[in-house]
């Protein structure tokens, strides 16, 4: 499965403006992590017993990972549905995945209380298996591993045809692992389908156990499927939002074919959401409260009409060729589907009125810091090793 | 392709089918067990006068800071208005409009099956043969998701602290229960208006007191089946809900043990993530094959067309 002629580095200056001003963000969020660490999570956040989780939970980790599913969603179309046409983007979404999900478990090492007890994870009598975040936490673990092994063949490939003399040993090495690999990596390919199949569904199963606290208009016990077919529509919609950006960043043309197809598929899983939705608030009789014009109720409208109106954009051919309107629709999709989790995990979430949260500037900061810290990484990364698609002058498209 | 999505779809129909079975025989119970040894309390707020003394032995017995009022810098008093890390056990007062009044205990509920010890990952909570609920700080994580789990929002964190741990009552498990019998709340309090005992026990006496004055209380003890039961349970005065005493209306229903179903369903045995793992590899296997195929197939006939 060697793919020389189908990737390439994105030869380009890495300290460009954007650079220094990515790494002010990350140095001012990591300055604000060490405050944390120093003083405790009540000196940046302002989580309380009511609210213990806040942002970092409800956007790093169970919102980010969604956003990061590019890799996963793309996997399905390719290896699964056997569509290798949109082979040209695994690699991009995958690097996007793989810094997603890092900065979700970094994100998570932040926010652990005592976090030094982390390491009861790898003590299997310490498991307790009837806890949804359990699996979730091993699942995305394991799943960060699986990515950096499906991303390690871009790094490797650059020192596996380097002409140079530098780095011999480790350009040995990487000569004797890359057939290796190359042969096994469907293994994880596959796994990283199952993987996120997994946790991403348990994310959503994490909140069925809040019961009453959560608001009958998002508790169901088909939290688990909602949040499936969520990730993967929010996947297709982050490969369009990343492949679009990246064009316009980097000045490569415009992936216009793949986005089109994916941009055909996407309105079929948010009809299958919708549907699911739908039937769930009927038939456990909270759709009339869904519309009551409550401020839940107005949340629950907030995140519909962004899947609707995204989802309906999609659904007309001129605009799936359209760079412009893919990249609108798939922003608004992203929203609305990001919109949906934060209205599982937090605004839908009522302790008791004793308690509010809005996140504190420091906490706030730690999450910009970790975004920028990912994007920074990201644009390293493909300005080093082989992982934007190739322009081929055959597939070059017009704007 | 076509031939793809028809073996897709059967393939698909067959492990489903599979996985089923095997879900179906393998379901275990996660339903609420009654524990014919659980211990736990019963606090009676028609014989409660406010005076706070379990909230001090509390505080003394499990050496607990003081929670100052806004206006104690110098942390003199003792003064908390709700639970928080520093008060593992507090009093309040309800206030009617018509003047009536009535305290409420309130602490952890030791439920019977507790949603802290189903949602921590790493067992830190865990209930004893006795039916305690007792947190570990040496296993503890710090997640938090115990308290996002609790219904009546008990467990509670150290945010000012560095070295942060969860925080609450744990019946004086370790500490009051082991040296004397009982935990300090109940062996301190003036009126007997929190009392240890049997759960069982406690439950008819709760009943036998209802009956005997129908007038003083609600008809109703709390904790009796609200969320599967709690161990602590609660008596009302007249006219007054337990809503208002703070105690949250909670169905039936255990959301830990339909958390735990949905989970059970979907992993029991791992049986369906190692079929979905396996049918995956079938189907990518082929498919890589197939392209490697087309692609042999490709450089062959440019060779030919040579």
């Amino acid at each position: 499965m060697s793919h020389h002629d189908e990737f390439s580095v994105h030869k380009e200056k890495i300290f460009t403006p954007a650079f220094f001003a990515l790494l002010s963000l990350t140095l001012v969020g990591f300055y604000f992590i060490a405050v944390r660490f120093i003083y405790g999570i009540g000196a940046v956040a302002n989580l309380s017993d009511g609210y213990p989780w806040g942002l970092w939970i409800v956007y790093d980790v169970a919102t980010g990972t969604a956003l990061a599913c590019g890799g996963y969603a793309m996997a399905i179309i390719i290896y699964i549905m056997n569509n290798w046409h949109y082979h040209p983007l695994i690699r991009s979404a995958m690097l996007t995945s793989l810094f997603g999900y890092g900065l979700a478990g970094f994100s998570v090492m932040v926010d652990l209380g005592r976090y030094w007890n982390s390491y009861n994870f790898f003590i299997m009598d310490r498991w307790q298996t009837n806890s949804v975040m359990f699996e979730v936490a091993l699942c995305v673990m394991l799943y960060n591993i699986v990515l950096a092994i499906e991303v390690s063949p871009a790094i490797l490939e650059r020192l596996v045809h380097s002409d140079r003399e530098r780095f011999a040993k480790a350009k040995r090495f990487a000569r004797w692992i890359y057939p290796k690999l190359d042969k096994v990596l469907i293994f994880f390919v596959v796994l990283g389908i199952t993987l996120p199949s997994m946790h991403q569904s348990s994310l959503g199963s994490m909140l069925i156990i809040a019961g009453t606290k959560l608001s009958p208009i998002w508790h169901t016990w088909l939290l688990p499927l909602l949040f499936l077919i969520n990730c993967i529509y929010i996947g297709y919609s982050m490969v369009i939002f990343e492949a679009t950006l990246s064009s316009m960043a980097f000045k490569r043309p415009q992936e216009t074919e793949q986005i089109a197809g994916l941009s055909k598929v996407i309105p079929w899983l948010t009809a299958l959401w919708l549907g699911v939705r739908f039937i769930d608030l009927y038939t456990r009789g909270y759709l009339g409260e869904a519309f009551s014009g409550s401020f839940l109720s107005w949340m629950f409208i907030a995140e519909v009409t962004f899947i609707c109106l995204g989802a309906h954009i999609l659904m007309w051919p001129k605009f799936r060729t359209s760079p412009r309107m893919t990249f609108l629709a798939a922003l608004m999709l992203a929203l609305g589907g990001a919109w949906y989790r934060f209205n599982v995990y937090l605004i839908g979430y009522n302790p008791g009125d004793q308690w509010t949260y809005f996140p504190a500037l420091p906490e706030f900061m730690i999450t910009v810091g970790l975004i920028s810290f990912e994007i920074l990484g990201y644009v390293v990364l493909v300005k080093l090793f082989p992982f934007m698609p190739k322009v081929h002058d055959s597939s070059a498209s017009s704007h | 392709m076509k031939k793809t999505r028809r073996e897709f779809l059967r393939t698909a129909g067959l492990v489903s089918a599979l996985t089923l079975i095997g879900s179906e025989t393998a379901l275990a119970s996660e339903g609420v067990v009654a524990n014919p040894n659980a211990v736990g309390m019963l606090y009676d707020s028609t014989l409660c006068v406010g005076c706070k003394a379990c909230v001090t032995s509390c505080k003394r017995v499990n050496d607990m800071d003081a929670a100052p009022a806004p206006f104690d810098n110098d942390r003199i008093w003792d003064a908390p208005s709700d639970l928080d890390w520093r008060t593992r056990n507090i009093i309040k007062l309800h206030k009617e409009e018509d003047g009536t009044f009535a305290y409420v205990k309130r602490q952890c509920m030791h439920c019977v099956k507790p949603a802290c010890v189903s949602a921590c990952p790493v067992a830190a909570m865990q209930h004893d043969e006795r039916g305690i609920v007792v947190y570990d700080k040496n296993i503890c994580i710090g997640c938090r998701y115990c308290q996002v789990a609790c219904p009546f929002t008990i467990p509670k964190f150290e945010w000012p602290e560095a070295l942060p741990k969860i925080v609450k009552c744990d019946l004086c498990k370790h500490t009051n229960l082991k040296q004397k019998g009982l935990p300090a709340c109940c062996e301190t309090c003036p009126t007997q208006a929190v009392i240890f005992g049997k759960r069982t026990d406690l439950l008819t006496e709760a009943k036998r007191r209802i009956n005997l004055h129908p007038e003083k209380y609600e008809n109703a003890v709390y904790g009796e089946k609200e969320i599967g039961g709690t161990n602590v349970l609660y008596l009302a005065p007249a006219n007054i809900e337990f809503e208002d005493l703070g105690l949250p209306t909670l169905p039936e229903e255990s959301f830990a043990a339909a958390s735990e179903k949905v989970q059970h369903t979907i992993y029991k045995g791992f049986i369906a993530p190692v079929a979905l793992y396996g049918f995956l590899a079938l189907v990518a296997l082929k498919n890589k094959n197939r392209l490697k195929d087309n692609h042999q197939a490709d450089k062959h006939e440019e060779k030919e067309g040579e």
